[in-house]
């Protein structure tokens, strides 16, 4: 069976080189000037006894693409549904749009739950089309648009097909379909990555690229960190409930100070001076010795004047932006770890 | 900055005046696509067959059982007298047989012979044997056959004899329904018949509405629709939806019943006429059946919103299905004690009301008390739906393990509470 695929277009990886397509390249009007699709403050949710989400703001910019990441359990599904209004939140408010209740704008809504669903007894066409009458477009002209988002994405052979006849990509390829059939102008895909092949992860990113491109909010939800690095204009860092940081990846990255590896042919002289206190060491079998730390306030000039001065023997020096994986575990693993000591303190009182 | 909380945001539906679909096209959608589900689907089909396994269990047991009543009390009666004589004796049971129903036995001729060995004869079972004369017969038998048959013999020996000519005065015939100064007292079967028939038909439905959901839930498409039309639609789609299912189904019972009923004669007939007149009943049938079934179907919805597997379904629907027994004895009661708290407590008890009002229909002529308690009941609907929204909302939309845990929680009180009653 053929795997399903997002877009007709074929895919091609993009290069790490290469500058990513975003809303900047096709909108003129930057991010920070655009009004706003999402707008929440103070959001807090708690569950029985359990505090699931603990007083989050997030803007959303209209247009751009915007990425909630968190580890597991961190509250990224809960803010979603209260951003949706699938679930109230006890303190705080959101706005979709300009508006308090979500509902009110569902049309201009499309929203793919974590935990994907369709009736299996449905028909392909007819499963997009219902979920296109969900957000008040007419079943008849669902079922057509239906039967055209499946042409487009490959699978115009599976139109008159059960659900239940398809494998779990194909299913979820319908249900994204489903998603936007009705054209939202906000899009909130919640794991959208998750159960997708490598292939088709490609094919997503690509279609959310298009769905900005062609003016559209999109908001995801991922634990996986590479996806939000590859598409996102901004991103919420979410960590026990709490949003330690929200921006630009750009200013994320910048958070953690740049990484200095550098490889010399002697293991000590009076060079050793200008590294770091805390400079991990590797000496290697062929005699070159290899330190890393981050890159020092005062930059390079200064510490390759100090090398060469020195006499270090200089074999490379390479300076390593931080990814936002790395800010992401450093932001969110100190944010957790507050949380953890909060929680031990409430628990002492 | 952006962040100045709703002054840059701007309002996107001012150009877009329906950006939503009503409370009542969501619950149409909702409706719509459960109805045709559920209509096209091979369960249903079984399901509409449901009730001829009850009535195919009756025949048959109805069958088997005349088939024992019959060979253990027979009414055949040996005729074992000289040839003539003996068809003088058939020729006379025939004659008055008719007139007489069951009072005179079948006779069979046999070879004349010794009574006790006809008696004995395997496979047989004659009840007694008459041997003898027309004119003198002799009946021999068990002491229990003889008293019953003895004057029957007698007189069809009589009139084989041509000794004495039965004669049958002509009597008029006039067939009333019922007799006036028993008509309350008629009228109650009625309405205990249309509370039975009411409390039969929520008990067959009202489960579909659970299942329902629970498969709902087990395709996690719930949070779909919760995210794109208000819970109270959702909910109130899937009761109509059943309820729509539910005519269907009565529609095609009521049919064969019906086609059953001109088969067989009249069955109405058989039941005193309510108070209101028949149509007006059956209209009251239809709108109580809808009434009980929708606050049932929303009570169901809630249970189902706190389940999560069909195990703690059928733990938590247990107790609901306690409730609807007690409330149906509740208005069955209530039918014994007229003008009493006890049915005015009945009549306005959301649940049981509709099965109270029903019964009332039977009893009572006036009309205006019924659009009071339907319009009473549609309230209770209402907030029944909402309730289990509401509920629906609070317990089950959660991330994570949160919301399993409230209904395992709940699951855990009934399962506990079931294994120790």
């Amino acid at each position: 069976m053929l795997s399903p695929s997002f877009t007709a277009k074929p895919y091609r990886a993009p290069m790490l080189t290469e500058p990513m397509p975003t809303m900047r390249d096709s909108n003129p009007i930057p991010l920070a000037s655009r009004p706003l699709a999402i707008e929440a403050r103070g959001l807090v949710k708690r569950f029985d006894k359990t505090l699931a989400v603990d007083g989050i703001d997030i803007s959303v910019p209209e247009g751009a693409i915007y990425g909630i990441l968190g580890p597991n359990g961190a509250g990224k599904t809960t803010t979603l549904r209260m951003l949706l209004g699938i679930i109230d939140p006890d303190e705080g408010v959101r706005r979709v749009f300009g508006h308090d209740r979500p509902h009110e704008i569902a049309r201009l809504i499309g929203y793919l739950p974590e935990e994907r669903g369709l009736y299996p007894s449905m028909k392909c066409d007819e499963a997009i089309a219902f979920l296109g009458a969900l957000r008040g477009r007419p079943l008849a002209e669902g079922r057509a648009r239906g039967r055209e988002l499946l042409g487009k994405h490959g699978m115009g052979h599976a139109g008159d097909r059960q659900i239940r006849q398809l494998s779990k990509g194909m299913a979820q390829t319908v249900q994204l379909l489903g998603t936007l059939v009705h054209r939202p102008r906000l899009v909130v895909l919640d794991e959208p990555f998750s159960g997708l092949d490598a292939i088709n992860q490609g094919k997503l990113e690509l279609l959310i690229r298009d769905l900005a491109a062609e003016g559209a909010t999109v908001i995801f939800s991922t634990h996986v960190i590479h996806h939000a690095e590859r598409l996102c204009d901004e991103v919420a860092i979410i960590a026990g409930g709490r949003v330690p940081y929200a921006g630009s990846v750009d200013v994320a990255r910048d958070r953690i100070p740049a990484q200095v590896r550098l490889e010399t042919a002697r293991a000590d002289g009076r060079w050793r001076a200008a590294l770091p206190g805390d400079a991990r060491h590797d000496a290697r079998d062929s005699g070159s010795h290899f330190w890393y730390f981050p890159l020092p306030e005062s930059g390079t000039e200064a510490l390759l004047r100090a090398l060469i001065e020195g006499e270090a023997g200089v074999l490379s020096l390479s300076i390593e932006r931080a990814g936002l994986h790395d800010a992401f575990v450093a932001i969110a693993g100190e944010a957790a770890a507050r949380a953890l000591e909060e929680n031990k303190d409430e628990a002492r009182r | 900055m952006r962040t100045g909380f709703g002054l840059e945001s701007r309002q996107l539906t001012e150009a877009l005046p329906s950006a939503r679909l009503s409370a009542l096209q969501a619950a149409w959608v909702i409706a719509r696509r459960d109805f045709l589900a559920i209509l096209f689907s091979r369960a249903f089909f079984f399901f509409l067959l449901g009730p001829l396994f009850p009535l195919a269990v009756g025949a048959l047991a109805g069958s088997v059982g005349s088939k024992v009543e019959r060979t253990v009390q027979t009414n055949v009666v040996a005729v074992a007298m000289a040839p003539g004589d003996n068809d003088r004796m058939v020729e006379a049971a025939n004659a008055i047989g008719p007139r007489l129903a069951d009072a005179i036995p079948n006779f069979s001729p046999v070879p004349e012979g010794d009574p006790r060995a006809i008696l004995a004869e395997q496979g047989k079972g004659y009840a007694a044997v008459v041997t003898g004369t027309p004119a003198s017969p002799q009946l021999t038998g068990p002491r229990g056959e003889l008293d019953r048959w003895s004057g029957a013999v007698g007189l069809v020996a009589a009139q084989a004899a041509g000794s004495a000519e039965v004669a049958f005065a002509p009597v008029a015939i006039a067939v009333v329904q019922q007799s006036t100064a028993a008509a309350r007292t008629d009228r109650i079967r009625t309405a205990q018949a249309g509370q039975l028939l009411l409390f039969l038909l929520t008990m067959l439905l009202a489960g579909m509405v659970l299942s329902n959901l629970v498969e709902e839930k087990a395709n996690k498409i719930i949070e779909v629709l919760a995210a794109a039309i208000p819970m109270d639609a959702v909910f109130m789609g899937k009761l109509f939806a059943m309820l729509g299912v539910s005519f269907v189904g009565i529609a095609v019972w009521g049919a064969g019943a019906g086609l059953f009923a001109l088969a067989n004669g009249e069955v109405l007939a058989s039941l005193p006429a309510p108070a209101v007149g028949w149509p007006a009943f059956i209209a009251l049938g239809i709108a109580y059946f809808a009434m009980a079934y929708l606050l049932l179907g929303a009570l169901f919805l809630s249970i189902g919103a706190l389940a999560t597997t069909v195990r703690e379904v059928q733990t938590l629907s247990m107790p609901v299905t306690m409730l609807q027994l007690v409330v149906f004895f509740i208005a069955a009661y209530a039918l014994t004690a007229p003008g009493s708290w006890f049915e005015i407590g009945a009549l306005a008890f959301p649940l049981s009301g509709p099965f109270a009002m029903l019964a009332r229909a039977a009893l009572a002529e006036p009309l205006w008390p019924h659009a009071l308690a339907l319009a009473w009941q549609g309230l209770w609907v209402v907030v029944f739906t909402r309730a289990g929204a509401a509920l629906f909302k609070r317990r089950v939309m959660k991330s994570g393990k949160a919301g399993a845990r409230a209904g395992a929680k709940c699951f855990r009180f009934f399962h506990t509470k079931t294994q120790r009653g």
